[in-house]
């Protein structure tokens, strides 16, 4: 069983990874052709993980509803919203599923008139909780702080319109504060990630890195 | 002074709602002056001669419509404005509805003709996959666009092989797919490559912009009211800019009151 | 009258030399000595690269046009290229000559006249203005051809071998000398407090994978850390609770956390159940989740992998129910928001050296002073660079160009 779980999966790492890290290199037609097999590979396999993902979803909440834990009746609306989404898509303004998306469907309704407002709506609790958040926490306990707070309100300003009305240099001081010292962090931050990036890959890929595949040596 | 440090989040809630809702009543109006990342797009389409295809890839989900949708708006605006043929799609399942509806609207103002002038492609999933795919040929990564119609017989995609024949690509994202964009897009297929993303993400964007991965860059909802100005049709996003500054101008004053607490607090002990 | 009549034949004889020095000039596009066709270097075989001396009638009202055929003899009919003569000029070569690339293949059929298994193209370059077009005398031809290796990114293969044999050679030497020193991560060694805390309190361990796929490197360390955190959990008889976006990943989660309650002796308190898909789109991810740390009052939140605009709802739910918590991402734009409201956050590749720091095992520590070598080794790179780029030597940022 080990083989199975182990042995095989490792094997398959190690040629992939390897094949994929030299294909970057060699611009040959044989090169690009692997490359289009494997993305198509990829893309079918994405698709499928998709049914994995509904299975556990459904599975969850079914066994909520049938043993009543606090808060059941929260998982009824993951039934009734998806089933909902499923009958008027496969429907398809009449047209069922075997012809091409129609327009203007209770489909496209819900879409427009539940999940883009839903959608928009948790996006602007940010809004609330940022300025909470910098209420409660923005303090300027030490220098670094209190540079850190200085930079954050001069950008805060200086990206509204209002904030050349202020002071007409607070602008292109936010832009500078933008494009050097802001830059100058995420360069930084970014080689140190892209080399651990690197690294990690190389443990993958030679089995040294094995959690992936599911806890356990 | 203790209580108001230790404050119930909620009143702090309402006066954000207040900020962003009294100017919405009370408008008033804000200049709004471009920005050279801004103008990057903006140049770059203006210099391109009619019936040249621009991708625009939609990778934003409904969430982030408030700030990206004004954007594309503006993008489809100025292209079809300037006869430009362009090409519709999206790796982002959830922004499928609003992509299509933003090219159809705005196409059908300027009187173009879906599969002529405009087409959307629709979704794919895999993201870095779809942009190898259609880096190698498009009609493979979308053998059918949006409406079921085969892309091999459309018009609009006629001398488009691939996304080396854009061009430019101007991607507006939600997620991490700009720079997915520039791997495995630009550095691959060698075409020019626009960027607009939410606020939040702007500040990532930056290194790109001055290794001049990317041409331009409008970064949050103002970066929409820019280019709204620019192209001289203020609409969603030039108005949102007088709630969205009253807020930061909040949350600033937020900020200074808090630390005068903490400090008088500090003192007192 | 002698000298009106000298005048005269003189204003004629020097009429006649204007006339034909301008018809000179009009007429004199003088076509480039050379014109040469051969494969581009470093490419897949569907490019063909042309490259001819500037000519001296060059200006903005001529152009360079190029026909392609499929044969020497036929006709050349296909216009592959058409550019004003001012333009194209090759890197490096101060406008003394024009390089450009094609591809043959757009114009012509695939499946025709091939030789060898391959289509030879043949190429005639010929330069217009409004009144001219003059001809180079040489036919040129090419056969594309597909290359096995990208000469121009010779300088990425090479670091990318340097700093593999950096990795194994450290890795070699940890076997050989495990004491090797790690500076300390206070939100790592927190985890145990903040186990320890759950335990207390009796209330269950929230655990928050980010929003990226198995693809993803912050996920793949966010799974190492997972494992780690189960296998105390398990020792401890506290609930975990697993909240996943993605169905790959939560079956990877699903498989690690069993393993990990098997190693601790506890396979009997693995409830798969408790390894979940919250949702498969950003904000009801956000949504579930939240609802989740308000409804069950966790004791303890984990945030490891990449957030993007839903950290902060999340972090801001979690610190409004009291919870320990403790984040690690390497996303840059969202450390501000965990680190005001998270009680530890590991910045960066922090995340990446949790699994080396927890696991303290030999493998994984070497491939980390590997890393630290090759961070040095750059940042020289940059000081060094920058200095001599400063002075005019660019010898450095030539090393690094990427193609």
């Amino acid at each position: 069983m080990n083989f199975f779980k182990r042995t095989i999966p490792l094997i398959i790492a190690f040629i992939m990874g390897i094949m994929m890290a030299f294909q970057y290199y060699v611009p040959h037609e044989a090169s690009q052709s692997l490359l289009k097999v494997v993305t198509r590979w990829g893309i079918t396999i994405a698709g499928f993980a998709v049914f994995i993902g509904a299975y556990s979803l459904f599975h969850l909440h079914w066994n909520k509803i049938k043993r009543k834990v606090p808060g059941w009746g929260y998982s009824t609306f993951v039934f009734f919203g998806a089933g909902i989404t499923i009958i008027f898509g496969l429907y398809n303004g009449g047209e069922f599923f075997l012809h091409d998306k129609q327009e203007g469907t209770m489909f496209d309704w819900m879409y427009f008139n539940v999940q883009v407002p839903a959608g928009a709506t948790m996006f602007s609790i940010l809004a609330f909780f940022m300025a909470s958040a910098a209420y409660r926490t923005f303090r300027a306990r030490t220098s670094e702080a209190t540079i850190l707070l200085i930079a954050a309100v001069i950008v805060m300003l200086g990206r509204v319109p209002v904030g050349a009305l202020i002071w007409e240099y607070l602008p292109p001081i936010a832009d500078w504060i933008m494009s050097v010292p802001n830059m100058a962090a995420k360069r930084g931050i970014l080689i140190g990630v892209s080399i651990g990036a690197i690294a990690t890959s190389l443990r993958i890929i030679f089995g040294i890195e094995r959690a992936y595949l599911g806890g356990g040596d | 002074m203790e209580r108001l440090l230790r404050i119930d989040r909620r009143i702090i809630f309402a006066f954000v709602a207040a900020a962003v809702t009294i100017p919405l009543l009370i408008k008033f109006d804000l200049p709004v002056p471009a920005t050279k990342e801004v103008r990057g797009i903006y140049d770059k389409i203006d210099s391109l001669p009619e019936g040249s295809h621009v991708l625009i890839a939609f990778d934003y989900d409904p969430a982030s419509k408030e700030e990206l949708q004004p954007m594309a708006v503006a993008l489809l605006h100025h292209c079809f404005k300037n006869n430009i043929k362009v090409v519709g799609m999206t790796l982002n399942p959830g922004g499928t509805g609003l992509a299509d509806s933003a090219i159809t609207e705005v196409g059908k103002e300027y009187g173009r003709e879906y599969k002529e002038d405009y087409v959307f492609l629709g979704y794919k999933t895999g993201v870095e996959l779809v942009m190898i795919n259609m880096g190698e040929n498009i009609y493979s990564a979308f053998p059918k666009d949006f409406s079921g119609n085969a892309t091999a017989d459309l018009p609009v995609l006629k001398g488009v092989q691939s996304l080396q024949d854009f061009d430019f690509v101007v991607d507006l994202a939600s997620g991490s797919s700009i720079e997915a964009w520039i791997a495995f897009g630009k550095e691959k297929y060698n075409f020019d490559l626009g960027a607009g993303c939410t606020a939040v993400i702007g500040p990532d964007m930056y290194p790109f912009l001055q290794s001049k991965q990317i041409d331009g860059l409008m970064s949050g909802l103002k970066g929409a009211a820019e280019y709204e100005t620019l192209i001289e049709r203020k609409s969603s996003a030039v108005a949102g800019m007088s709630p969205q500054s009253v807020v930061h101008v909040l949350v600033v004053l937020f900020v200074i009151f808090g630390n005068f607490l903490y400090f008088m607090t500090g003192r007192k002990k | 009258m002698y000298k009106i009549f000298l005048t005269f034949i003189l204003s004629i004889l020097i009429l006649q030399y204007a006339s034909a020095t301008t018809a000179d000039e009009a007429g004199s596009l003088i076509p480039p000595a050379d014109f040469q066709a051969f494969d581009t270097p470093n490419d897949n075989a569907k490019s063909v690269s042309l490259r001819w001396p500037s000519s001296p009638s060059e200006s903005a009202a001529a152009e360079y046009v190029v026909y392609a055929s499929l044969r020497k003899n036929t006709p050349f009919i296909t216009e592959v290229l058409r550019i004003n003569s001012k333009t194209m000029y090759e890197e490096g070569s101060d406008s003394n000559f024009h390089y450009v690339e094609i591809k043959p293949g757009k114009f012509f059929n695939k499946d025709s006249d091939v030789t060898g298994g391959r289509s030879s193209y043949f190429f005639k370059l010929v330069m217009m203005s409004n009144s001219e077009n003059v001809t180079v005398n040489e036919i040129a031809s090419a056969t594309p051809k597909g290359n096995w290796f990208n000469w121009k990114k010779l300088n990425n293969f090479i670091i990318l071998i340097t700093f593999s044999a950096l990795v194994f050679w450290f890795i070699e030497h940890a076997k050989k000398n495990p004491n090797l020193y790690l500076r300390k991560i206070s939100g790592l060694d927190a985890i145990d407090d903040a186990l320890g805390r759950a335990t207390e309190m009796g209330k269950p361990v929230l655990y928050v994978h980010g929003l990226n796929g198995m693809g993803s490197i912050s996920t793949i360390a966010a799974v190492n850390i997972l494992g780690r955190i189960a296998i105390r959990v398990a020792e401890y008889d506290t609930t975990l609770k697993v909240s996943n976006i993605d169905p790959i990943v939560m079956s990877v989660s699903q498989e690690v956390v069993k393993e990990s309650y098997l190693e601790a002796g506890r396979p009997d308190a693995y409830v798969q159940d408790n390894v979940f898909m919250a949702a498969s789109e950003q904000f009801p991810y956000v949504a579930a989740v939240s609802g989740i740390m308000i409804r069950e009052k966790t004791a303890a939140n984990f945030f490891m992998g990449y957030f993007y605009a839903e950290s902060l709802i999340l972090a801001e739910t979690g610190a409004s129910t009291g919870a320990i918590q403790i984040a690690a991402t390497d996303s840059y734009t969202q450390l501000p928001f965990f680190i005001t409201t998270c009680d530890y956050t590991l910045i960066g590749e922090e995340l990446y050296a949790a699994s080396a720091y927890l696991s303290r095992e030999p493998l994984l520590l070497g491939s980390l002073r590997a890393q630290d070598i090759a961070k040095g080794i750059i940042i020289s790179a940059l000081v060094i660079g920058a200095a001599l780029a400063t002075v005019g030597i660019g010898f450095i940022s030539f090393l690094f160009k990427a193609s």
